[in-house]
């Protein structure tokens, strides 16, 4: 266990700047998670920190250490793929013992941390089988009792729920946060579905184009979003942009709310919704739309704003009315469109 | 009811009869091609092997296991027994060991790979009759290459030097060095297939499993030997297959280079039954000779399938 600390780190590859210039520092026992869309240069930049990628500039401190020149094998991190990646020849047991066999470990306590690993996942009755006989859930298993064997320094995570039908992927969410309460090893997890995110970091660090656009904590990102950008990240569906008064004004689905069934206050923003249509999700309602005399902005698409109202509602909404809604001040958020910075509420950036 | 059924299976009948027809007709030309090509040869080498003929004239003279018993006893047969194994396991070793370590090079990248990935697939495209007047030169009693440079570096034809006195290795004309001559020809020729297929092979394991074995602190031998070969051990089983196959029952070089000499000491199975039989032509024995390839040959093959069948399996 240890904690980590990259600095100003950059990784090209020839003119494409994967990473470029990534600063953070994690606690130790701390768990990041890395959000971005594809190609925003988290994995590379969970990569470089493992090793596997050169950096071309800037350091990665485990520990005490600075790692920048070394292998992945001197690093002493654990590591679980997307695909898992098992070796598929050998038993699951001999899987789980690999790391082990590669730093000479006696029989006998390679034996009782396999059996350790093991029965943490709960996968004890598996040991004898072969990769390809283990259902998906059970291979994430494996992969992580791998990873976790021996004590690494650090715990790296690419993507590893994605693989994982929707189901289960709530349940190893879970799982995934109750073993790191109990085992406590330094983090990182990289993943583009926000939600994950929300749901396990201690902390979440949104990449765009190699950068790290906002950190912190997940309901601080979520509430108040650095910049445009991330504020069109975070949330499912994401935050709704709109420009009004020469200024670009952001406020998340469920905080539009309709004046007939729920009480504004004095300086709430008021504004009408054009409601072009409706979607019952059982417990949630979805109503997209425009606001007429508001463009909306950046991203100027057909139906431009929604809002999440609870299901009940459904009977007192209908597509094609315009109605008015609102949205309380401290749930807007206001941001400069020349910059795409958030100029208020002032908050942590 | 039952006149509309029986109608219909009759209808059903005569389309099956119509679909065995078919399937019938289309595997003819397989199975006639095989019994023509590989059935009748192989009938005519187990009825010449028990009986005396020749090419010098008609007689056919029933002599039973004669042949088989003046073969065992005979030791330029026990010689090219042996030799065919020996140039068979000494090609494939080598072939196995350096397609491994060229195709491991290949894998990566360096300035210049094409030039090297060009040079490792010349032989095979080259035509191979043209190739071992190739070698003939290169193993010159007078002329090779081979000698010309060991005497430039001083290990060959000075009065101190670590390879003999005299100006030339004679590498035809010496029992050992006319064994390792025919071996290096076999691994020059084969090697390009074997390093295609090995570099195929590491082509297909993910990149991930790789990556994940280096960062579980394996270093370059324990990837190779516990991931990499393991995961590639199909694929490496046909190239063993290839590699046998093309050398256990091949006369090329040997005919080309050594003509089974000198004093029979580089003769093989292959090549002893070609100056048997056609050269010499006793077709009785000859026959005998190539038979007694069949075991060997079938008895690896069936090996090899299996084994490729369980590690696909497993």
């Amino acid at each position: 266990m240890a904690k980590l600390t990259v600095r100003d780190l950059h990784t090209h590859f020839g003119s494409v700047k994967a990473v470029d210039g990534v600063s953070i520092d994690v606690r130790d026992g701390e768990f990041l998670v890395l959000l971005g869309a594809s190609g925003s240069g988290k994995t590379t930049l969970m990569r470089t920190i493992a090793g596997l990628e050169k950096s071309t500039s800037g350091d990665v401190v485990i520990g005490d250490r600075v790692v920048n020149g070394l292998p992945p094998n001197d690093r002493n991190i654990a590591m679980v793929f997307q695909s898992y990646a098992l070796y598929p020849h050998k038993s699951v047991a001999r899987n789980i013992s690999f790391p082990l066999e590669a730093v000479r470990t006696s029989k006998e306590k390679t034996r009782e941390r396999v059996e350790w690993a093991a029965n943490l996942f709960g996968i004890g009755h598996l040991l004898d089988r072969k990769p390809r006989m283990l259902s998906g859930g059970e291979r994430q298993r494996v992969a992580l009792a791998r990873a976790l064997v021996r004590e690494p320094n650090l715990f790296l995570l690419d993507e590893p729920l994605s693989n994982l039908d929707a189901k289960l992927r709530h349940q190893a969410r879970h799982e995934l946060k109750k073993l790191h309460g109990r085992i406590g090893i330094t983090t990182i997890y990289v993943t583009h579905d926000q939600v994950e995110a929300m749901g396990l970091g201690e902390r979440v660090a949104v990449m765009n184009f190699g950068k790290i656009e906002q950190i912190g904590k997940p309901s601080d990102i979520y509430r108040e979003p650095a910049n445009t950008f991330v504020a069109r990240f975070m949330g499912s569906p994401a935050m709704n942009l709109i420009t009004k008064g020469g200024e670009i004004l952001g406020f998340h689905p469920e905080n539009l709310l309709p004046v007939g069934e729920f009480q504004p206050d004095a300086d709430s923003l008021r504004l009408n919704f054009m409601v072009s249509g409706m979607e019952d999700l059982g417990a949630d309602l979805l109503l997209y739309g425009s606001i007429p005399g508001a463009d909306t902005t950046p991203m100027g698409e057909g139906a431009d704003v929604i809002a999440k109202l609870p299901a009940r509602l459904a009977s007192s909404m209908s597509v094609g009315s315009e109605q008015e809604f609102f949205v309380r001040e401290r749930y807007v958020n206001r941001f400069d469109p020349a910059s795409g910075r958030r100029t208020s509420p002032a908050g942590a950036s | 009811m039952s006149a509309l059924s029986a109608g219909r299976t009759a209808e059903e009948r005569s389309s099956a009869v119509r679909d065995t027809l078919l399937a019938v007709g289309m595997i003819a030309p397989a199975v006639l091609f095989i019994l023509l090509l590989v059935g009748v040869p192989f009938g005519l080498a187990i009825y010449y092997s028990l009986h005396d003929v020749t090419t010098g004239g008609t007689a056919v003279k029933w002599v039973g296991l004669t042949h088989f018993v003046e073969l065992v006893r005979d030791r330029n047969f026990q010689q090219a027994l042996a030799n065919t194994v020996l140039f068979t396991f000494g090609t494939l070793i080598a072939v196995l060991v350096l397609g491994t370590i060229l195709a491991e090079l290949l894998m990566r990248d360096f300035r210049g790979k094409w030039v090297v990935r060009f040079l490792i697939l010349l032989p095979w495209t080259a035509p191979v009759a043209l190739g071992l007047i190739g070698w003939l030169w290169m193993y010159d009693s007078v002329f090779s290459p081979i000698d010309w440079f060991l005497r430039q570096v001083g290990l060959l034809g000075s009065a101190d030097a670590a390879l003999g006195r005299l100006p030339n290795l004679y590498w035809l004309g010496d029992k050992v060095l006319a064994k390792v001559s025919i071996i290096v020809v076999n691994v020059w020729r084969i090697l390009p297939l074997a390093t295609v297929i090995v570099l195929a092979g590491l082509n297909s394991v993910p990149r991930d499993v790789i990556e994940q074995a280096r960062v579980d602190r394996a270093g370059y031998f324990r990837r190779l030997f516990q991931v990499v070969l393991p995961m590639i051990s199909p694929i490496l089983m046909v190239a063993i297959l290839f590699t046998f196959i093309f050398t256990v029952a091949d006369m090329i070089p040997i005919f080309i280079l050594t003509r089974g000499g000198p004093a029979n000491s580089t003769n093989t199975l292959a090549s002893l039954a070609f100056f048997t039989g056609i050269l010499g032509g006793n077709l009785g024995r000859c026959a005998a000779i190539a038979l007694f390839l069949l075991p060997v040959l079938g008895g690896v093959s069936a090996v090899l399938l299996r084994l490729i069948r369980r590690s696909e399996v497993t």
